[in-house]
């Protein structure tokens, strides 16, 4: 069954199917029940599969992340939902203190396969604390996985990827781009690896390299540039964590410039991380310094000037054209 | 003026069995009901006394450099040892950190514990009960695990029709003041879940007494906000915990919802090996606590009403010194583990980052 679907669907259909593959599969979190989420992202399913297995929990953050837990050891896979990542700091405590290190901790007796999904970024003028990107508090801590979906397709397939891992997995949607592009995704359970870049666009020139929302505009500049003759290789990072180093490394090795794109502040971000890993490993194939376009280190703006915050199409040409010229 | 009318009346209940002069409250008979032979309450005495001879060795050991910091739980054997003879094998017991006793009586073996206070992380690969948790460090975070643990079994009793199994958890007077136990609660009630909270009610967290804690009168009575019946009781009378921890999990097994028992103990020790309670704590209110201890009160019980005679007593605390030394014996021949341990546990599968940083651990590659 093939649809044309928006990334949004996409989560929901993912949810979908491996709810009714898996009796296992539990969906939990403030009204994904009945209301199907603030976003509809487990609109019908609570219908279909029962309110024990889609669950409205009272208000509290720290409750959603820490009963998923005590599910994992049990052998339940929950799927939970933290309405905003605004909000996610409340969990932190049992994503990170108890989550991350159960297998760690038993040495493999127990372990949480659970799923932490969270909308997150900007550009949809929400209120405050609604529009934050903080991927890289989470891509710091060991024991868990990272993943950010760019695509209607991407979603489907990490997710399934995400649902199905062993171990915990912190799963952040865009929500700019939840109902922004269609795209066909069959519906037939394939799930894509969580530790692969996925290449969007080849290119000779320049590595752009970015993830979640911000690949809308990485895209865009891409198309920009090629009428300059400049041709880049668009690379999704997908999973955060751990990150698929052999793919950015040949992309790199072969275009021998890299640009980073970020909605995240700039500070301690995966966009330093990637840096790094650049400056350890392809020194000698760099032509020129690695750049970064990111969020500035402010407190995400209000939505009056939060268009200024986010990186834009031509903030990106700019630094590409820079990279090409150093 | 409008009166105002009671719309729900509330109150909390204190019970004892066995005061603190080993006088047993109340009829024989309820021992009997209870399941208080003369056997199973040597079987009671016998685990505190194991827990006491096990909790004094660690402090030893800890003082010699051979464990590293550790909680001691003296004082507090009596409530530990009720639960652990209460529980069903196919239950699940979520700890605090505190619970030795109810530990030793899950199975859990005492070099087990030993790794673990010892910087070891195969002491919290239980053997003999796979699905219990280890300590929780993060205060009353404990508390949501035992809701989800709680919630997957009242799913699984509903599919399968088996009967229901329990969750038991305990946490201390300082983390009922935490808002992941009133989050426990109120969503324990709500789901009808089949779990039992247990206070461990000690006086103390680490310098901060009872009295600083909270205003409420009782813990016990923060259940009443969630609805949740609630009880306090004398957590150094054994006999008086078994018949209370005994009735709750009945409750919770046959689908009546959340029960919340607090336990009045003390804290006989510092409260770990890196404290020191003489800053912040008289030792007139300490010798007052050791007149309540649940070992002593139970031994005079038991001699008293000729249950048992000095003699058997004794070979109890024999035998459990002979044990203790034993499972030290083991502890301290237990090989470290090598260090690419703290990889291999991570991820199911080891990630290629962290196959390159083990690389170098081993020293086969350089910064990595
Ligand atoms: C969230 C959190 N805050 C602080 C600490 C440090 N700490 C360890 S034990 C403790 C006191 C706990 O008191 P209580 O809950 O009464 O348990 P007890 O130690 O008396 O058994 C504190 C503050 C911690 N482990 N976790
Ligand atoms: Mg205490």
């Amino acid at each position: 069954m093939a649809n044309n679907i928006t990334l949004l669907e996409a989560v929901n259909q993912a949810l979908d199917y491996e709810m009714a593959e898996d009796q296992d599969v539990i969906v939990l979190g403030e009204d994904v029940g009945l209301n199907g989420g603030v976003f509809r992202a487990t609109d019908g399913l609570q219908k279909k599969h029962g309110a024990d297995r889609v669950i409205d929990t009272p208000l509290a953050e720290s409750l959603i992340a820490g009963m998923s837990i005590g599910m994992a050891t049990q052998g339940l896979k929950p799927v939970a939902e933290i309405q905003f990542m605004g909000f996610i700091f409340a969990a932190c405590d049992q994503f990170i203190c108890h989550a991350a290190r159960m297998r760690n901790r038993t040495r493999g007796r127990l372990s949480c396969p659970m799923v932490l999904r969270a909308p997150y970024g900007g550009g949809i003028h929400a209120p405050e604390h609604h529009s934050e990107s903080t991927e890289a508090i989470f891509a710091h801590i060991p024991g868990i996985r990272v993943v950010i979906p760019s695509s209607p397709g991407r979603a489907y397939g990490l997710l399934l990827a995400a649902i199905r891992d062993p171990d915990p997995v912190l799963f952040l949607e865009p929500k700019r781009i939840y109902r922004l592009q269609t795209e066909t995704v069959t519906n037939n359970g394939e799930a894509l690896p969580l530790d692969t870049i996925f290449t969007l666009r080849e290119g000779d020139d320049v590595t752009l390299i970015s993830w979640g929302a911000m690949l809308y505009e990485t895209q865009k500049a891409a198309e920009v540039l090629a009428e300059k003759n400049i041709f880049c290789e668009v690379l999704d990072l997908a999973t955060i964590k751990p990150i698929d180093t052999k793919t950015l490394l040949n992309s790199v090795e072969k275009t021998g410039r890299c640009v980073i794109v970020q909605e995240a502040a700039k500070t301690c971000s995966v966009s330093s991380e990637i840096a790094a890993i650049l400056a350890e490993k392809a020194l000698t194939s760099l032509l020129a310094p690695v750049m970064r376009v990111t969020g500035y280190d402010t407190i995400m703006p209000l939505f009056t000037l939060e268009h200024h915050y986010m990186p834009s199409v031509e903030r990106i040409v700019a630094t590409v054209l820079d990279v090409m010229e150093f | 003026m409008i009166t105002g009318k009671a719309v729900k009346n509330f109150s909390i209940n204190f019970s004892q069995r066995l005061n603190e002069h080993a006088e047993l409250l109340g009829h024989e008979k309820a021992l009997q009901r209870a399941g208080l032979d003369t056997d199973k309450i040597l079987a009671l005495y016998q685990t505190m006394v194991l827990t006491r001879t096990f909790d004094s060795k660690a402090i030893a050991l800890q003082r010699t450099g051979r464990l590293g910091t550790y909680a001691s739980c003296l004082g507090q054997e009596a409530i530990g040892t009720a639960i652990g003879h209460m529980l069903e094998a196919s239950d699940v017991f979520v700890q605090a950190y505190r619970e030795t006793a109810a530990l030793l009586k899950r199975g859990v073996k005492m070099q087990e514990i030993l790794l673990y206070w010892g910087g070891d992380e195969r002491g919290s690969d239980y053997q003999a009960c796979p699905q219990d948790l280890p300590p929780a460090v993060p205060i009353a975070s404990q508390c949501l695990h035992a809701v989800g643990i709680a919630y997957a079994m009242q799913l699984e009793a509903k599919r399968t029709g088996q009967e229901q199994r329990v969750c038991l958890v305990v946490c201390g007077d300082g983390a009922t003041s935490k808002g992941d136990f009133y989050e426990a609660l109120n969503a324990a009630a709500l789901w009808q879940l089949p779990l039992v909270f247990v206070i461990c009610n000690n006086q103390w967290a680490i310098s901060l007494p009872r009295s600083l804690q909270s205003h409420s009168q009782t813990l016990a009575q923060k259940a009443i906000a969630a609805d949740i019946p609630a009880i306090q009781i004398d957590g150094n009378d054994v006999l008086g915990c078994y018949e209370t921890v005994q009735l709750a999990i009945k409750q919770a097994r046959g689908g009546h919802g959340p029960q919340l028992i607090e336990a009045i103990t003390y804290r006989l020790s510092d409260h770990t090996t890196a404290d020191d309670a003489k800053r912040y704590r008289t030792e007139e209110e300490l010798q007052q606590a050791w007149e309540k201890e649940p070992i002593k009160r139970l031994s005079q019980y038991l001699l008293d009403s000729q249950r048992a005679s000095q003699s058997v007593l004794d070979n109890i605390q024999n035998q459990c010194t002979q044990d203790v030394e034993a499972a030290v014996d083991i502890y301290l021949a237990t090989e470290p583990q090598p260090c690419s341990s703290m990889f291999e546990f991570l991820y199911q599968d080891c990630p290629v980052h962290l196959q390159e940083q083990l690389a170098s651990l081993k020293g086969e590659n350089h910064g990595q």
